[in-house]
């Protein structure tokens, strides 16, 4: 008999940030194949050419309201390198602090607005957890959406006292920050970081964070019952998160938190242990993107939409690839990268589990981290240098956003904008197929998930694509 | 209840995350006690796929009632005309298309954010996916609907423009429209209640602004409009006078206000943090102002600058404070 191959398309994929479809080729009840398409093409790139340099740092935040910061850190990185400016210890300190709020609202926002609801809805009837899911994580209006809402707006308030607002802060600059706090702002910033502490150690986890954070191995995370990161490890135990949309096991870091001693969380590649990353290596195909041109690294590349959508591809994303591989980027690989225990046994299977438990690992260490910052912060000190532009010149800014690894690459000619490349980190998770035919990371992990008869949109498809935490609109922005 | 259904077309979904900052009390409840019931919002429902498909096939037939269209995002109409720069996925459908269809159905469309209000930042840097606003085209009336076009309720396009909006205005906006309220509206068609307010308003830099002691640097505590583009005192916004996230402003957080409540905002045709100037003297003084007294009292002003407002408006932190002031 042959093989039904069935066309699925998947969309308006809500719940993520920004627009996604995926079409899927389902065969005997599974997914044979996966093509992700990014389908909204702004062309921020193009934008930016021909302006003054310093309004990559009003126009790049821009690209993604989630990502805000993330992109005004990387704008600021690589105008700092153009200018042969580094911020002052206490900017870049202040910068991480900014840098770090966005992150750690960003996974808050992730799990319980946009990944956990699904475990809510009615197919699940009948599950031991089940009446506990819907009444934390109903969309819109479960407990644990509540109060996961109302601790990130509180949490946020570090962003009205050190970024002026959030999202689309021009507080970043390549020196450093544009507000020097006071001691008033130091205990302010403390106050409010306790109070996420309450909520994380009351909520979320259910006990100290640095317990959390000291968990060896995932067989002992798999018996951490507190909190709703409880409820979540019962679901994944019951479902078999573990192994339903695994990863090639290829992640990268660019570093995130770059301070003057090095990054809080460490830089590399990691393939079953761990290498330093060339970024040089790093080349972005288009042989499936609705864009023109040849594949080049970002500081030599171009974006030149393709009006005619042509039949051969299908996103606006490009691929990129380092050394003509696909790489996972996010917060689990920024954790194994790091070399955390946890994190490393997690990798072993890289599923969804590894990728959504990464991300909770990260939110308990990230907290410390960003009491460690506000700890130190000397009054007096400078939180920002002063540099001017040259005429000719360019730099590569490279930041770890929520979501992973992202990178700006500028070039400067008489004073202006002469090129501006952009790789996000769902440009790299959500890439289309290269010239070789390699799918890129999520459509890779898609192959053999479940897909069941009469199941309009596969419950564990869902599970999958959200367990990425995809950002598309920073995708082609 | 008033029905609320909410599309994201082509920006950046800051508007939503901004509007998820709403506090006291917090956006589920505020929606709930205002009697709206969201329909469905890209980034908050459970519903995905065929589910919001069908969602939206009831609302463009009419079946399923809709009182409030709210937009995020300018509507891109490229390439060639077509809207394929934004397909509605899983639908084979342009969004251009799509809320061209669903804004008929609606008694109010609500434009959140200033690229849904006027194409905003989507439509910069000449403006690569034909970017436009619902009812505007930067500042000129008539977007992806005519400038004539009205609501079901009989109104025209509100358009709560800010790059992000304050989840205030965005709220307030809604629970009005829910009250049964009209929506006041200035030439731009921003909710008066807070385009009335000037971002001028409350800034921490007025008195530097007075003896036009100025910033020279960005980190800086003076006055930011002589040098370093800050046009807060022509761009509406209560941003002075109603915090952001606590206890924020662009100003306050020592950064120059670029008038993101406003069409255009987005190609100042000078760099953001500069201050264009002819002859030394910046291009672009106050609102409601005759130039000639601007500088007349712009000129004695800096002449009788005290030495504090020098001082500190060239620091980062105050370096001379007031002097006492003894009771008689």
């Amino acid at each position: 008999m042959t093989q039904d191959i069935t066309r699925l398309v998947v969309g308006p994929f809500n719940r993520v940030e920004g627009d996604l479809e995926v079409t899927l080729d389902v065969a005997e009840g599974r997914v044979r194949s996966a093509r992700v398409n990014a389908p909204l093409y702004r062309g921020f790139e193009r934008m930016l050419e021909g302006r003054d340099p310093r309004d990559a740092l009003t126009i790049t935040p821009r690209i993604c309201g989630i990502c805000s910061i993330s992109q005004s850190a990387a704008a600021a990185r690589a105008l700092g390198a153009a200018m042969g400016l580094a911020p002052t210890p206490e900017g870049a300190a202040m910068a991480a602090l900014i840098h770090a709020v966005e992150n750690v609202a960003d996974h808050l926002t992730h799990f319980h607005l946009f990944f956990m609801p699904d475990f809510a809805r009615p197919a699940y009837a009948g599950r031991g957890w089940h009446d506990r899911a819907v009444s934390r994580f109903t969309a819109v209006e479960g407990g644990a959406l509540r109060a996961a809402v109302q601790a990130r707006a509180e949490l946020l308030h570090i962003m009205g006292l050190m970024a002026g607002k959030w999202p689309h802060t021009l507080a970043i600059q390549p020196g450093g920050v544009t507000r020097a706090p006071g001691l008033r702002e130091k205990l302010r910033l403390q106050a409010s970081l306790r109070a996420f502490r309450r909520y994380l150690e009351t909520d979320l986890f259910g006990a100290p964070l640095e317990d959390f954070a000291a968990l060896p191995d995932a067989t002992a995370l798999m018996h951490w019952t507190r909190g709703d990161a409880g409820l979540f490890l019962e679901i994944a135990a019951d479902l078999d998160l573990a192994t339903l949309g695994r990863g090639a096991g290829r992640y990268m870091s660019f570093g995130a938190y770059p301070l003057a001693e090095g990054p809080v969380f460490a830089r590399g590649l990691w393939e079953g242990g761990t290498q330093p990353l060339d970024t040089g290596a790093i080349l972005e195909d288009v042989s499936h993107s609705w864009m023109l041109g040849g594949a080049a690294h970002p500081a030599r590349g171009r974006t030149e939409p393709d009006e005619a959508m042509r039949e051969t591809a299908y996103s606006w994303c490009k691929a990129p690839r380092l050394a003509g591989r696909p790489v996972e980027v996010g917060a689990l690989a920024r954790q194994v990268v790091d070399g955390h225990p946890l994190a490393l046994s997690l990798a072993r299977d890289g599923g969804v589990l590894a990728r959504v438990a990464g991300r909770l690992l990260e939110l308990a260490r990230t907290q410390g981290v960003m009491e460690r910052l506000v700890a130190d912060i000397q009054p007096a000190a400078l939180f920002m240098a002063q540099g001017t532009l040259p005429r000719e010149g360019a730099g590569e800014g490279l930041v770890e956003a929520a979501r992973g690894a992202l990178g700006h690459w500028i070039r400067i000619e008489k004073g202006r904008i002469a090129g501006y490349q952009i790789v996000a980190p769902t440009t790299w998770n959500f890439s289309p197929r290269d010239s070789a035919g390699l799918p890129g990371p999520l459509e890779a992990a898609l192959e053999g998930v479940a897909a069941g008869e009469g199941e309009a949109v596969p419950l564990a498809v869902q599970h999958v694509v959200r367990s990425f935490d995809p950002c598309m609109v920073c995708t082609v922005h | 209840m008033t029905t609320l259904l909410w599309l994201q077309a082509s920006g950046c979904g800051g508007c939503t995350m901004s509007l998820l900052c709403a506090e006291n009390p917090g956006l589920a409840d505020l929606l709930a006690d205002a009697g709206i019931e969201l329909l469905w919002h890209p980034a908050l429902s459970v519903e995905t796929g065929a589910e919001a498909r069908a969602l939206l096939e009831r609302i463009e037939s009419g079946q399923q009632p809709l009182d409030i269209l709210c937009v995020e995002g300018a509507i891109a109409r490229g390439p060639r005309g077509t809207g394929r720069y934004q397909m509605l996925s899983g639908t084979g459908r342009s969004l251009m298309d799509w809320v061209a269809s669903l804004a008929p159905r609606a008694a109010h469309v609500v434009a959140v954010g200033s690229c849904a209000a006027y194409g905003g930042v989507t439509a910069a840097g000449g403006n690569p996916s034909d970017a436009v606003g619902l009812q505007y085209e930067g500042a000129h009336p008539g977007g992806l609907l005519p400038a004539g076009w009205r609501g079901g309720a009989g109104g025209a396009v509100i358009n709560v423009a800010g790059c992000p909006t304050h989840p205030g205005w965005v709220t307030e906006t809604l629970m009005m429209l829910a009250a049964g309220e009209a929506v006041a509206l200035d030439g731009y068609q921003r909710p008066r209640f807070y385009a009335d307010h000037l971002v001028h308003h409350g800034c921490p830099k007025n008195e530097f602004y007075e003896y036009k002691a100025s910033a020279r640097e960005l980190s800086q505590l003076g006055c930011m409009m002589e040098n370093l583009g800050c046009i807060g005192t022509q761009a509406v916004g209560d941003c002075n006078t109603r915090p952001w996230n606590g206890e924020g402003s662009c100003t306050k957080g020592g950064y120059p206000c670029i008038n993101c409540t406003a069409p255009e905002f987005e190609d100042p045709r000078h760099p953001f943090t500069e201050t264009p100037k002819i002859a030394g003297i910046p291009v672009g003084l106050p609102t409601d102002m005759p130039k000639a007294w601007f500088m007349a009292l712009a000129s004695l002003s800096k002449a009788a600058t005290p030495e504090r407002l020098g001082v500190n408006a060239v620091s980062d932190h105050v370096v001379v404070p007031p002097t006492l002031r003894k009771p008689r």
